[in-house]
């Protein structure tokens, strides 16, 4: 789960981690509102003007506007909230920024990348930083990995405030600056870990020409699977960012994720589902959606699959790809049979079974008296379902 | 022989008189798995089925059963504790087949396995099966499975499934299936099964299942290219997945540029194994080398 940057810096402030000073408005008033009291608590002339959005690379958007004096701050006010923002992660249709954080401008002496991730290699969570932040942490991963300090942290020691300290020196960091870089990543690691993220990203973390080291930006992935010992994350969550079905999916207990072609999935499994929209593409079409029922699906779990599945209005044909183990090809049959009688289903409708009573599950659709063409096999099934969404001439 | 589990295999079911629990548990004795005892605080003395003694703790459902495998189907919020728990008991073999468990709880979980005898399979798995010594750990459909010499390791519960169906079709049979689970911190990874595999003379070759996500495949493959003697297949899903989203598993994710299908292909052709084009023919492809 992601959150906002003005969310994150909310918990970067509850753990004792500097950042400027700011205000998040939610509407155009209160954003104007922001803009003045964030200059008269800082007493700055330099305001910055930042979209909210989840989506990174808002800056070379067009989404963040530093602003000499107020007036030029309100003015960035006035251009940024309800613009179309497109980044290189929102994809050519952008997204809408309806939120705004308006912060102080620092003097910024130097600019550092520090991360905590979970690394999936050593199993643990790991430090990575740079003493060139800004940039793109994966480039410089790849061509200059000298450049990047890397700790590894023993889950049970914690982070010792030595692992802290060399990354703040490795950074270059010296005196006051290396101390307060270690103090605030000792900070993140106990927000990390207690906050059960998935990612906690500063870039850039800054050294001002005073002396303070300070989070300038903020990113937190939480870990969806954390979710049940973390009540508070459904008040971070942003409505607007999410694809109302991929939500509504997720209360029905199923795993879905929208995508941008016109034949839908209906799958068991996340394997065989992601391989699903694979061999989708294989043959020749596109996939409209990843959705998984559950490893033992259920017939009502297929018929509230399908509902979802139909929300989109591109799925032209749905493609049902189900292996029946424990839970029989027959019932799973019937669970198809129903759904599509309740659904009216007015598209096409491909389904392949395979598993335990295979012969009875196909031999229940075959006399169904309902318009679905069976499949022999997965890939008979993909070819069925393209060729019968070409031929309608979508 | 096969890897991991065998005739000698006595199984503790943590979490046994819970609905996941309780359901497999029946399978597993129907299909001649020797579950010996099950596991739930504050209810020994009970038994499960009229049968299989429950114990309030896994030490002491091992020193009263000598139970050698523990198989987790505790909730997600005390899934990582009953881990902890058979691995401070000493058992050798943990099956952990529980979705949904924290991954810091994980990363707490391989700290404290590192340095002790205790293995883990999974989590997030749908756990271990060896056909010929009819001894079945977890949550797979048992009778599609056929007695026999492949060994199939793999992050997907349903794609497994697909690839034993595959292979008992063509009439080839199993010597083990292990779920290693779909979660990005768990247990055995690839390298740890193959060289299992690479060991054991029942078995003559290997279909490995991976996704996106992770470099899991790209380590399987350097192993491979130096150590492993039999024919490996594989297939990854995920080719078409979107970056930065994750694909049902809490594993199945490309970020930043990493853990492509495209990449884990190329990885895993370089080092000489074949990769099935689609999930339709993994196992013509493992049949197509031995």
């Amino acid at each position: 789960m992601k959150i906002h940057e003005y969310q994150a810096k909310e918990l970067f402030r509850a753990y004792g981690i500097p950042v400027p000073i700011g205000r998040p408005a939610l509407s155009i008033e209160e954003a104007h509102r922001a803009v003045d009291e964030v200059a008269k608590e800082s007493k700055k002339d330099v305001l910055v003007v930042k979209a909210q959005i989840h989506a990174g690379g808002r800056g070379k958007g067009g989404g963040v506007k530093v602003c000499k004096g107020a007036p030029a701050a309100h003015e960035a006010v006035g251009q940024v909230f309800g613009m179309q923002l497109v980044t290189k992660q929102t994809g050519p249709e952008g997204q809408k920024v309806r939120r705004l954080l308006v912060e102080e401008g620092l003097d910024i002496a130097r600019e550092i990348y520090l991360a905590f991730v979970v690394d999936r290699d050593r199993r643990r969570l790991a430090i990575v930083a740079s003493a060139e932040g800004g940039t793109e942490i994966e480039e410089l991963a790849r061509e200059r990995p000298e450049a990047i300090v890397r700790e590894s942290v023993d889950p049970a020691l914690g982070l010792p405030a030595f692992q802290a300290r060399n990354v703040a020196f490795g950074l270059g960091l010296r005196k006051k600056e290396a101390l307060g870089a270690a103090r605030l990543i000792s900070s993140m690691y106990r927000l990390c870990t207690t906050e059960d993220c998935s990612l906690v990203e500063v870039n850039p973390l800054v050294v001002t020409k005073q002396g303070e080291v300070v989070a300038l930006d903020g990113k937190i992935n939480f870990d969806d699977n954390g979710d049940f010992r973390h009540p508070g994350w459904e008040a971070l969550r942003d409505p607007d960012e999410e694809d109302p079905t991929e939500r509504e999916a997720k209360a029905a207990g199923l795993s879905y994720v929208s995508l941008k072609g016109n034949i839908g999935c209906l799958v068991n499994g996340a394997g065989l589902a992601m391989s699903t929209m694979d061999i989708i593409k294989h043959c020749g079409g596109e996939p409209a959606n990843f959705l998984d029922v559950g490893g033992g699906a259920t017939g009502k779990a297929v018929t509230t699959a399908m509902s979802i599945i139909l929300r989109d209005p591109d799925v032209k044909g749905i493609f049902v790809n189900i292996f029946g183990g424990i839970m029989k090809c027959d019932v799973i049959a019937e669970g198809v049979m129903a759904a599509t009688r309740e659904l009216g289903l007015k598209v096409p409708l491909v389904v392949r079974l395979q598993g335990t009573n295979v012969e009875k599950g196909r031999s229940m659709l075959a006399q169904s008296g309902l318009q679905i063409a069976p499949a022999d096999s997965m890939l008979d099934g993909a070819r069925k379902i393209v060729e019968l969404v070409h031929r309608k001439g979508n | 022989m096969a890897i991991l589990v065998n005739e000698s295999t006595r199984v503790v079911v943590q979490g046994i008189t819970g609905d996941a629990g309780s359901f497999h548990t029946k399978q597993m004795l129907e299909y001649g798995t020797k579950v010996v005892a099950g596991v739930t605080p504050g209810r020994s003395g009970e038994t499960f089925e009229g049968k299989v003694p429950i114990f309030d703790t896994v030490r002491d459902a091992v020193q009263g059963t000598k139970a050698n495998v523990a198989c987790v189907f505790v909730p997600p919020a005390f899934a990582a504790d009953a881990i902890l728990e058979a691995a401070a008991a000493d058992v050798p073999l943990v099956v952990a087949i529980t979705e949904g468990i924290p991954t810091l709880d994980m990363v707490r979980v391989r700290a404290f396995l590192e340095g002790r005898d205790s293995r883990m399979v999974g989590p997030n798995c749908p756990g271990v099966i060896s056909p010929a010594a009819r001894c079945k750990i977890g949550i797979m459909p048992g009778h599609i499975h056929k007695p026999g010499h492949i060994g199939v390791v793999s992050r997907s519960g349903t794609l497994t499934y697909e690839a034993v169906w595959q292979l008992s079709e063509l009439g080839i049979g199993q010597s083990t299936c292990i779920g290693i689970g779909g979660d990005p911190v768990g247990g055995l990874d690839f390298v740890d099964v193959l060289s299992l595999f690479n060991a054991d003379p029942d078995t003559h070759g290997v279909i490995l299942i991976g996704e996106i996500g992770g470099a899991a495949e790209e380590r399987a493959a350097a192993w491979v290219q130096a150590h492993m003697k039999k024919p490996v297949a594989a297939f990854i899903a995920g080719r078409t997945a979107p970056p930065g989203k994750r694909m049902g598993h809490a594993g199945a994710i490309i970020s930043g540029g990493k853990g492509t299908a495209a990449d884990k292909i190329a990885a895993l052709e370089k080092a000489g194994i074949r990769v099935a084009p689609t999930p339709a023919e993994m196992g013509a492809t493992l049949a197509s080398m031995l």
